[in-house]
């Protein structure tokens, strides 16, 4: 790929070697910043990776490692994937989590047990099992796992799962979803840099602008 | 001072007006900690959204400050908004 200049109207002209665009776009969505190492622009490398990157692992941390899940179950279509994978390989545990828990398994990286929907005694139901519980043990506990879809059924009618984690986290969930949905949105910005480098605006297109502007202004 | 202000109603009325509305931000910052969580998110937008339109990191910083400037301004605009209209309700 040859190298792109983009003319200034003061001092040197800006010279952009994107390499393999095809590579580096791939790489930037594997790891934020990582098509830009690989383009040798280790500057906007390094603030891709620590902006998107960070926001992300916040987001995640809010949502106590809940937020980022993959599922497609009746009355659990988790859309929000779909913007959370923009940030590339960090996401993917949430599709092997998916595949373990698919047929009721459980999930690697257990967070936590709760007492399941047909345990005896209806208020603990979907709560967490505290470590000196001292009860009756449920034969099956459901499992919190990270970036595990939520055990058991989804029913928005009563209490499930995904229920108890917006009332036990409150808004954290909402804001953790939020910032891992932005972190994934703004590496596909991260990811056409990579590809067909930066969106400078170059004096000739300034001067096309304004002259259109004008041409505009005098009709 | 104040009998100045006091001999121009109009303007007394907007400048108390205004000042009600600065001494009512704490407060309202205060009530609404979720607030705070949209900083980082400007902040992070603002340098991303600069990164895709230089190379060089001081232009970057620049346009992101710039753009920083524009969203909180943007926000505050929103905010005031809200505030009169729950003002005149």
């Amino acid at each position: 790929m040859p190298e792109i200049v983009y003319p200034q109207d003061k001092g040197d002209s800006v010279r952009v070697n994107l390499g393999n665009p095809y590579l580096a776009a791939l790489l930037a969505w594997l790891i934020p910043g990582l098509g830009h190492l690989y383009q040798r622009r280790f500057a906007k490398g390094l603030l891709f990776l620590v902006c998107i990157l960070s926001t992300y692992f916040v987001g995640l941390g809010l949502g106590h490692g809940r937020v980022v899940y993959a599922s497609n179950r009746p009355n659990d279509f988790r859309w929000q994937y779909a913007f959370q994978i923009g940030v590339g390989a960090v996401t993917f545990p949430a599709i092997i989590q998916t595949f373990k828990t698919k047929d009721g398994g459980d999930p690697l990286w257990v967070l936590c047990e709760r007492f399941p929907d047909d345990y005896q005694t209806e208020g603990l139901r979907f709560q967490q099992i505290p470590d000196d519980f001292t009860g009756q043990r449920p034969a099956k506990p459901f499992k919190d796992g990270f970036m595990a879809p939520p055990a058991g059924k989804a029913d928005p009618a009563h209490m499930d799962t995904l229920g108890r984690w917006h009332f036990d986290y409150k808004h954290f969930f909402e804001m953790g979803t939020l910032y891992t949905m932005v972190a994934g949105l703004l590496n596909l910005l991260a990811i056409y840099d990579a590809f067909c480098g930066p969106a400078i605006i170059t004096p000739d297109q300034r001067e096309r602008m304004e002259s259109k502007k004008r041409k505009q202004i005098h009709d | 001072m104040i009998n100045l202000l006091m001999a121009i109603p109009a303007l007394s009325t907007s400048l108390i007006g205004a000042a009600n509305f600065v001494s009512l931000l704490p407060n309202l910052i205060a009530l609404t900690p979720r607030l705070y969580y949209a900083a980082p998110l400007v902040v992070v937008i603002s340098l991303v959204y600069g990164a895709t339109r230089h190379e060089t990191l001081s232009e970057i910083v620049g346009h992101a400050f710039r753009s920083i400037v524009w969203v909180v301004g943007f926000m505050a605009i929103i905010l005031g908004v809200i505030w009169a209209a729950g003002f005149l309700m």
